[in-house]
């Protein structure tokens, strides 16, 4: 017999969802494995407002919206290992964790939940030329130092990229006493939700530099400045646009990379539109009986999306230990059409499907007046639409049983723009 | 009054250091920065060359065959990642066939044991990932990678548990010659030695001009290069080289002993020693590495860096005495590191000459081991972990780097004092999120163990402090 049911990877926001869904589902011997101290994840450090509309129907910090869960979780007989790294997963679900505690040990399992979230891409993915003096750091790790810690990494600061954890920072390190000068985006428009922009740039008189870059980061030990310039359609920098800015810091907020290391050693398929595990319907990958939820199989805008995807990992897990589904039906697999930049899941198994999938995806480029095509060969299988669309904001659409019946094989989401 | 005085503890400097602490000498090292092999030898390609390039007769040919071993033994005894992969130099053209032809005949000259020209399938088996226009390679298989800040950290800390004093932050600013010594002046004191070694890397020119009148000209020169992440760190299994033209031996592309890719470095002449990155540079090593394979993932990039060699206008290493008793390891560039051990005892040889009494130490201790908790196998970590619960927490995940081994580096015989200083010793923070993760971790435990603020604490060299002050004060 497996020491567990379930094992969780990761105690963040989708782990502790995740769990707390199989354990409601009927799952009774479950373990988190949580690297940090506590778990809650990213949410510790993001003080600011504006989770849980979705789930909660208000507005709650992040730790009040770990809280939330840590509560729930309280109330199971779910265990939590902290302080405790995962160093392997294998097919077989072992998994392999060292610990202060315990040592090192090979815990075996049933089902495997991998919640890993993700990490920030740094100076060192993007090429920023210049010197390498302290004073560059990422959006998140900032964020670290200011409200876990309590210290100041900048006084004068130029942001590059407008992610939202940038953005967030922007008016962190602005009402800390820090003076945010710019914040530069390489692309012809922001990254991060629309909300972010105005109530974190807009409202401290932050200028947003559109098709602009960081040339070069200047400074022997300490950033000294930074030379910015205007890009042109191929993101190539315009000669003569250039100019400087005197800072001491530079913040980072360039992307999120899933943090997928485990699940590569692993030998589960990744799909390299998201860098995430290839799902079915119910967040399980292309190894039975490892499922994967949050920020692991897809960066998300809102932690509040984050719960609902774990919960149907968590309770996908519970089903598939004591509900096992052996139906055999057509699997379609979900090809990515114009102006799709991916989609999660990547298949569905229509045996799994009770009233509606539920198809997230992300387009490449602003889009406005549009529909979105779902198409299976010829045929049109549905089509939505939408007043507009950004690669900032993740979209979903939910396609009837009856209707996926029609399709053969493959599914195809596309957009089509439509003139006014 | 010391023996001998060594100025700058690179690789150079070190390897005196450790050659020099096998005799009853009294060394003193002095080192300009915080830490030591913080210039040329921590930013460079990582090779030990097998030792075809050089032209024979030279000290660079001697003394680079003669390196290489004693750089192997040196790693083994202290500790050191080095990994024998063998490298291959390339051609796709037939006038590059004749560069080989020739190189070979130079190798076989300079006594590089097992050098062989490759063709076809027996090339691409051994390496699939190079270009289709290759159409053979020079095989050598003694060439090696090496983990070069560790390389020279592992002497310095040997020579100095054998009793070499080395006070770091020293920056020399005059010598003065006394009747039968040296003075060495820094800003806050001076040091007198009976022999003085000049290891001063891209300053050895201003140092020699301290003590005798201009002999040779240092025209920094910068390489920029890329780490490429893990997941790549198994495209190229050798060292590939292009063919070497005029400016060098060219971009590479390597497996590095951690894991990862390495690829660089371009060639320029650079003003002082400055190491920022271009973009021009970092495209045009990109371009070059492409010619030669063809699919290396520069997107997997984690870190680019660029170092400056000290290129001299002499060509060959300048190793002589530029006044009694005061030698200089000069001009020391590419096969440099690969030399460095056989500089070394070059050097301490030369001084022997000149009556340094170079008797053996007969206490001398080679030996130094880290713990490296991810390479044990899970008895072994169960038993750290048991006798040292430290050993338990991983503070670097991308590496697995544990707190027992952060603090293991801090209670060496020659302690970092920064952030990065952490990182050459254990490789905390050189992974793929490069220290996004565990940096304010690190600076956490640098701050509660060095017992300062952690305002103090800093990234590498004075003045890159990392956090500029604390949130709250504790008056308000």
């Amino acid at each position: 017999m497996a020491d567990y049911e379930l094992i969780v990877v990761g105690g963040g926001p989708a782990g502790l969802a995740a769990a707390i869904a199989a354990w409601d589902a009927g799952l009774h011997r479950v373990m988190i494995i949580e690297r940090d101290r506590e778990v809650g994840g990213i949410l510790n450090q993001c003080i600011h407002n504006g989770f849980g509309l979705h789930v909660f129907g208000e507005e709650l910090t992040g730790p009040e919206y770990a809280a939330r869960f840590v509560e729930a979780l309280n109330k199971t007989g779910i265990e939590v290992l902290c302080d405790a790294m995962v160093l392997e997963i294998t097919q077989d679900k072992a998994v392999c964790v060292v610990s202060r505690e315990q040592g090192y040990q090979v815990v075996k399992a049933n089902s495997i939940i991998l919640a890993m979230g993700c990490r920030e891409r740094t100076r060192g993915a993007i090429g920023t030329p210049g010197t390498r003096p302290a004073g560059v750091f990422t959006a998140g790790a900032a964020q670290r130092y200011v409200n876990i810690e309590g210290m100041m990494p900048g006084k004068r600061i130029v942001i590059l990229g407008s992610g939202d954890i940038g953005l967030i920072m922007a008016r962190r390190m602005t009402l800390e006493g820090a003076k945010v000068l710019a914040c530069v985006e390489l692309l012809p428009y922001s990254g991060g939700l629309n909300r972010n922009i105005v109530q974190c740039l807009e409202d401290f008189n932050i200028p947003l530099y559109l098709s602009h870059t960081i040339l070069e980061i200047h400074g022997e030990n300490r950033v000294t400045g930074v030379t910015i310039a205007q890009v042109d359609d191929n993101r190539k920098p315009i000669p003569g646009t250039e100019s400087h800015i005197e800072c001491d810091t530079v913040l980072l907020s360039v992307g999120l990379i899933p943090e997928n290391e485990l699940t590569r050693s692993a030998g589960i398929p990744i799909d390299p539109r998201t860098n995430g595990p290839m799902v079915y319907e119910n967040r399980e990958t292309m190894i039975p009986g490892i499922f994967a939820c949050g920020n692991v199989l897809q960066v998300h805008d809102l932690v509040d999306y984050v719960t609902k995807e774990s919960q149907t990992a968590g309770r996908a897990a519970a089903d598939y230990i004591l509900r096992p589904c052996n139906q055999r039906g057509s699997i379609l697999e979900l090809q990515n059409g114009t102006g799709i930049g991916y989609t999660v899941p990547q298949r569905i198994r229509l045996s799994h499907i009770s009233e509606k999938a539920e198809i997230f995806f992300r387009v490449r480029a602003p889009m406005g007046n549009s529909r979105i095509v779902v198409t299976s060969g010829d045929d049109l299988i549905a089509s939505y639409k939408r007043e507009r669309m950004a690669p900032g904001e993740m979209e979903v659409i939910r396609i009837p049983k009856g209707l996926l019946k029609k399709a053969k094989d493959s599914l195809t989401v596309s957009i089509q723009e439509v003139s006014q | 009054m010391y023996d001998v005085i060594i100025i700058g503890c690179g690789v150079i400097g070190a390897a005196a250091a450790y050659t020099l602490s096998k005799t009853n000498c009294s060394v003193l090292v002095l080192e300009a920065e915080n830490d030591v092999a913080s210039g040329t030898t921590k930013a460079n390609s990582a090779i030990l060359h097998a030792g075809f390039d050089p032209k024979p007769g030279t000290l660079m040919a001697r003394l680079n065959v003669r390196g290489v071993t004693l750089a192997k033994e040196i790693c083994s005894e202290l500790d050191v990642p080095c990994c024998q992969c063998g490298s291959l130099v390339v051609a796709t053209s037939d006038s590059e066939m004749d560069v080989l032809e020739e190189l070979l005949k130079q190798g076989i000259q300079n006594g590089v044991p097992g050098l062989e020209i490759l063709t076809g399938e027996k090339l691409r088996h051994k390496e699939p990932n190079i270009s289709k226009n290759v159409i053979a390679a020079l095989w050598a298989p003694t060439a090696a990678i090496v983990s070069p800040w560790e390389y020279a950290l592992a002497m310095a800390e040997c020579s100095v548990m054998n009793g070499a004093v080395l006070k770091r932050d020293k920056r020399v600013v005059g010598i003065t010659r006394r009747d039968d010594y040296w003075e060495i002046h820094t800003k806050e004191e001076s040091f007198c030695g009976h022999f003085v070694i000049n290891a001063a890397g891209i300053a050895s020119e201003t140092i020699h001009n301290m003590v005798a009148t201009s002999t040779f000209h240092i025209t920094p020169t910068r390489g920029q290069y890329y780490i490429l992440d893990k997941n790549e760190g198994s495209r190229v299994s050798s060292v590939v080289f292009p063919c070497p033209t005029k400016e060098g031996k060219g971009v590479l592309v390597a497996p590095t002993v951690h894991g990862n890719c390495i690829v660089g470095p371009s060639a320029e002449s650079v003003q002082g020693d400055d190491t920022s990155n271009t973009s021009l540079g970092l495209i045009s090593v990109a371009e070059a590495a492409r010619r030669i394979v063809p699919d290396v993932n520069l997107r997997a990039s984690i870190r680019n860096f660029a170092g400056v060699r000290a290129n001299s206008d002499r060509g060959d290493f300048i190793i002589e005495f530029a006044a009694p008793g005061f030698l200089d390891l000069a001009g020391i560039k590419s096969p440099g590191l690969s030399a460095a051990a056989a500089i070394g005892e070059l050097a301490v040889k030369m001084l022997g000459e000149q009556g340094l009494d170079v008797e053996n130490n007969s206490h001398f201790v080679s030996h130094r081991h880290r713990v490296r908790f991810k390479n044990l196998t899970t008895e072994e970590k169960n038993a750290l972990i048991q006798e040292n619960p430290q050993y338990g927490r991983v503070i670097c995940r991308c590496e697995t780097i544990t707190e027992g081994e952060i603090l293991d580096c801090l209670h060496t015989s020659i302690p970092p004092v920064s952030v990065d200083g952490v990182k050459r010793r254990c490789n905390a923070g050189m992974g793929r999120c490069q220290g996004g993760f565990c940096g304010p971790r690190i600076l956490e435990i640098l701050s509660r163990e060095l017992g300062v603020s952690p305002t103090q604490i800093l990234q590498e060299h004075d003045g890159s402090n990392i956090i500029l002050e604390m949130t709250k004060q504790e008056d308000c």
